[in-house]
């Protein structure tokens, strides 16, 4: 049993505040992993907005992708789940889903795993359900589409789904319309609605942003208890290190297309490698350790626009350790246990007194 | 909601009230009616007796009290030409001219609303570019002389279709096409914008991520949040239809209201014609209360406020 | 800017009705004939193209006028009374919605109850009845449609009046002291000038056709007037042996609005894409 993955439940639940990584490490499952990419690209038009991603979710596994917003972390999600905008060109070496090869399959074959093995939660819980329909049709629906279910049973599943994501008096909810719905419960009921035919994979796109701290922390605490229930492989986006800290098995950084540091998420926190990540944690204000006469840290400078014949780190011009040969192609290094980096500076830069 | 509706209830009412004046004042415009009755080879004597028949002689403002009042009542008094009561002659001709609106409606939608969606699933193609030229074609389509070519085409080289009267159904299907086509172009124009809309809301990405059918995405999910707006403007130009088909009903001689208001205006038949103008001014009013009716049940924001 | 299909269209458009104002202005100069002269030995001959001669090129009418030239002084007819209608109607309608707009409350009110007032009244049934009832003559029909044709006027002005008197600098000269005639024609009407462009393409384009039917009917412009929609009307009882009498007034019709739609539809294009930058 995963044992290994319970909570210390004396943890407080702040996203915004940074929390020790406490979750240990994920046992090692033999199994393939739910979703593997490898140097995933995607270009809009001249843009590049992602550039080359690799990234593995196992069963059972949270990983988080974290970065500033523009970074190309949506970009990934959609472009996973093939909901990509019109005109956005997709490559990739590798894009596997369970034993499905993703970059063969038709939009046809591709919605037919859609809300049914792999589902996806999104920023705004304001308008991401359709304001003309009940929640029940609309939840129903993904089950007649995907399972065929008739619509008695289809309610009654429905209604099993919104008691299980904390909603009570389900069977009201199912007639209710998004209006009459708060922002956190309308949340909840995309995430019931995407978990409705057992998914393998989910994908929740800063699923915490457009809501109140309080609500926010229910939420998070609802996808960690369903992950462990459901052994689901979540891939959760959010540019939050404090959700990252909460939520995370493993995490990869992205900055402008690129993933440029992944590792577990102890790893992570206690030796961040690439100077982005080291900047990222320099600006979370750490409770005791934040002195009111030292200036939190801040990374100076925008990101890039990545326009064709961009090479080199995207960091360069905004990273205190820039060096001519940043100008051309960067090496990815490897640290022990699954820990990899996008960067020139040796592993222990800075730390070496 | 129900404050809102009450308002525009009120509005109604008062736009009711300044209809019938506008309509009963319109049939003054020429000054002496009685003249106008008699016609030319009248003599003074004649013209007296007439102004004293039809109380003309009273003032402005009683005749005007008079008529409101059996209006109201459901009397809108009688034709000098027909020598019958103005409303049943209305009666008898309105279920031409409503099946005409209709059909004319009913085909402007069946249209509009496929090209529409069609064009918006296409935004910026040369197919979204071709069915916007085919609006801006059917919008400097004069209706009149549509009308003569469909029957030039249909009626006489190829014999498909009766080019006037309403003997069978079959007689509503050229005047249908040619009253639907003044409609499609600005409901068809909508349903475009508004899907375009409704493509590009979160909803719409809700829907995909379900996989559900591109049909089900655009026909249940972006359709009926697109309708709501074309709903309501349907309404209101079936409302301009039925207005505008009294040059429709003269060509293909269907008797409806719109041929009884234009022989009426020939043969100086005011009362008739006070009477049509009044009736299409209601009909219109009453649409326009029903498409914000109608917007409050598609929309169940509205329903609830 | 990209020089794209929207211009091309805008442009034909413009081509089009420029072309038409032109034959209207110099229709003495271009027209072959006299347009009012009959020849009742030559009656109904068909145009050049369809086996008649040189002599009329676009054939005769029923009573042997020679119709090319009729068609160059219809174009007077149709250009008259678009610019006529749209001058009367837009001055009504631009006064009222900049009211409305501008000064709001029971203001605004009073605006749009007139509009819905004149919404619900039958168009073509009121400018029939009172060009009936006054006598028909090009006068009239100018008058009547000016005094129908401006809610869309007053709609589109109140609106842009309602986002523009909002604006930083409105509210500046506003709050320098200038006067409120002063704001509203210098300030206000300059701003909103262009979207009222567009409704004014859209309300000659109706006159247009409006004039036409009410002329088809026989209570427009009347004979021997060379109104396009009288033409089409009284080559109506010839249409089946010779089709090309109502064709060749329907088409002008038909092209006139065509273009001062494109026309419009350019306008507004322009205007989307200025507002979208």
């Amino acid at each position: 049993m995963r044992s290994g993955l319970s909570v210390n439940p004396g943890l407080p639940v702040n996203s915004g505040l940074p929390v020790r990584p406490v979750l240990p490490e994920r046992p090692v499952l033999p199994e393939r992993p739910v979703l593997e990419m490898a140097n995933l690209r995607v270009r809009f038009g001249q843009v590049a907005a992602v550039r080359g991603v690799s990234l593995r979710i196992e069963r059972g596994e949270t990983h988080c992708l974290v970065g500033e917003s523009g970074c190309g972390k949506s970009v990934t999600a959609l472009a996973v789940m093939g909901l990509l905008a019109r005109g956005a060109e997709r490559r990739t070496d590798v894009l596997r889903f369970q034993d499905h090869d993703l970059s063969l399959l038709t939009e046809r074959g591709m919605a037919r795993l859609r809300g049914d093995r792999m589902a996806m939660i999104f920023q705004e819980p304001m308008t991401s359900l359709n304001p003309a329909y009940t929640v029940g049709s609309q939840m129903t629906e993904v089950l007649a589409r995907h399972r065929g279910t008739a619509r008695r049973a289809a309610r009654v599943r429905a209604a099993e789904l919104l008691a299980r994501v904390g909603i009570t008096a389900p069977e009201l909810r199912l007639g209710q319309y998004p209006h009459q719905l708060s922002g956190g419960l309308r949340q909840r009921v995309m995430i019931a609605m995407a978990l409705l035919c057992d998914p393998d994979l989910l994908i929740a796109d800063e699923p915490t942003t457009a809501l109140d701290v309080t609500v926010q922390a229910q939420i998070l605490r609802l996808l960690q208890r369903l992950q462990r229930e459901l052994g689901l492989a979540l891939l959760l986006i959010t540019h939050d290190l404090g959700i990252v800290a909460r939520m995370a098995h493993r995490v990869s950084v992205m900055y402008a297309g690129e993933v440029v540091e992944s590792a577990p998420v102890r790893a992570l926190f206690a030796a961040p490698t690439h100077p982005y990540t080291r900047g990222l944690l320099d600006c979370i204000p750490v409770p005791g350790a934040a002195r009111r006469d030292v200036p939190l840290g801040s990374i100076p400078g925008v990101v890039p626009r990545m326009v064709p014949g961009f090479a080199g780190c995207a960091f360069r011009d905004r990273c205190g350790q820039a060096m001519a040969a940043c100008a051309e192609a960067v090496p990815l290094r490897r640290i022990a246990d699954g820990h990899a980096y996008l960067c020139r500076l040796a592993e222990d830069w800075g730390k070496a007194a | 909601m129900l404050r809102f509706l009450l308002r525009r209830l009120a509005l109604a009412i008062l736009v009711c009230l300044t209809v019938l004046v506008v309509s009963f004042t319109l049939t003054r415009l020429s000054g002496d009616l009685a003249v106008a009755i008699a016609g030319p080879n009248a003599t003074p004597e004649d013209v007296a007796i007439i102004r004293k028949n039809y109380g003309f002689d009273r003032p402005v403002v009683v005749q005007f009290t008079d008529w409101a009042t059996r209006a109201a009542e459901g009397d809108l008094g009688r034709s000098y030409v027909y020598k019958a009561s103005v409303a049943d002659l209305i009666k008898e001709r309105l279920p031409i001219t409503l099946t005409l609106g209709l059909t004319g409606l009913l085909i402007a939608l069946a249209t509009a609303i496929p090209l529409g969606v069609l064009a918006a699933l296409h935004e910026g193609s040369l197919l979204d570019r071709a069915i916007g030229l085919l609006a801006l074609l059917g919008q400097a389509m004069p209706s009149f002389w549509l009308s003569l070519v469909l029957i030039i085409w249909f009626g006489l080289k190829l014999q498909l279709l009766p080019i006037s009267g309403v003997d069978t159904w079959q007689g509503y299907i050229l005047p249908g096409i040619v009253l639907a086509f003044s409609a499609i172009p600005a409901l068809m124009r909508l349903t475009r914008a508004g899907m375009i809309d409704a493509l590009a809301a979160d909803y719409i990405r809700t829907a995909r991520a379900k996989g559900l059918s591109l049909a089900t995405i655009v026909l249940k999910h972006a359709l009926r949040n697109a309708a709501m707006p074309v709903v309501s403007i349907a309404a209101v130009q079936l409302g301009f239809m039925l207005g505008g088909s009294i040059v429709i009903e003269q060509i293909f001689a269907l008797h409806g209201v719109g041929y009884l208001a234009w022989e009426s205006i020939s043969k100086n038949d005011f009362p008739v014609v006070q009477a049509v103008v009044m009736l299409l001014a209601v009909i219109y009013i009453g649409l326009t209360l029903l498409a914000d009716a109608m917007n409050a049940v598609l929309d169940p924001r509205l329903r609830a406020a | 800017m990209r020089f794209s299909a929207r211009h091309l269209a805008a442009l034909l458009g413009a081509a089009i009705v420029g072309g038409t104002l032109a034959v209207a202005i110099m229709a003495p100069l271009l027209a072959p004939h006299d347009p009012y002269a009959q020849d009742l030995m030559r009656r109904l001959v068909p145009p050049e193209w369809l086996g008649g001669t040189s002599l009329n090129p676009f054939g005769t009418d029923q009573l042997g006028r020679d119709y090319l030239s009729r068609l160059i002084f219809g174009a007077r007819i149709s250009m008259l009374i678009g610019i006529l209608t749209v001058v009367t109607s837009g001055t009504i309608g631009v006064t009222l919605g900049v009211l409305g707009g501008y000064f709001g409350g029971r203001v605004d009110d009073a605006v749009m109850f007139v509009i819905t007032a004149r919404l619900s009244i039958p168009l073509i049934l009121v400018a029939l009845t009172v060009v009936a009832l006054v006598g028909s003559s090009l006068a009239v029909v100018v008058a009547t449609l000016g005094l129908l044709l401006w809610d869309r006027f007053a709609v589109v002005a109140r609106t842009t009046t309602m986002q523009v008197r909002n604006l930083d600098y409105i509210a500046a000269a506003r709050a320098a002291g200038a006067s409120r005639t002063h704001i509203l024609l210098r300030e206000v009407l300059p701003n909103i000038v262009s979207h009222l462009l567009v409704v004014a393409t859209l309300e000659m384009a109706l006159a247009i056709l409006l004039e036409a039917a009410l002329s088809f009917l026989g209570l427009g412009v009347p004979p021997p007037l060379p109104s396009w929609g009288l033409m089409i009307a009284e080559g109506k009882d010839y249409m089946f042996f010779s089709p090309w009498v109502i064709m060749v007034p329907g088409v002008a019709l038909f092209v006139l609005v065509l273009g001062i739609n494109l026309l419009g539809d350019g306008l507004r294009g322009l205007l989307g894409a200025e507002r979208g930058q």
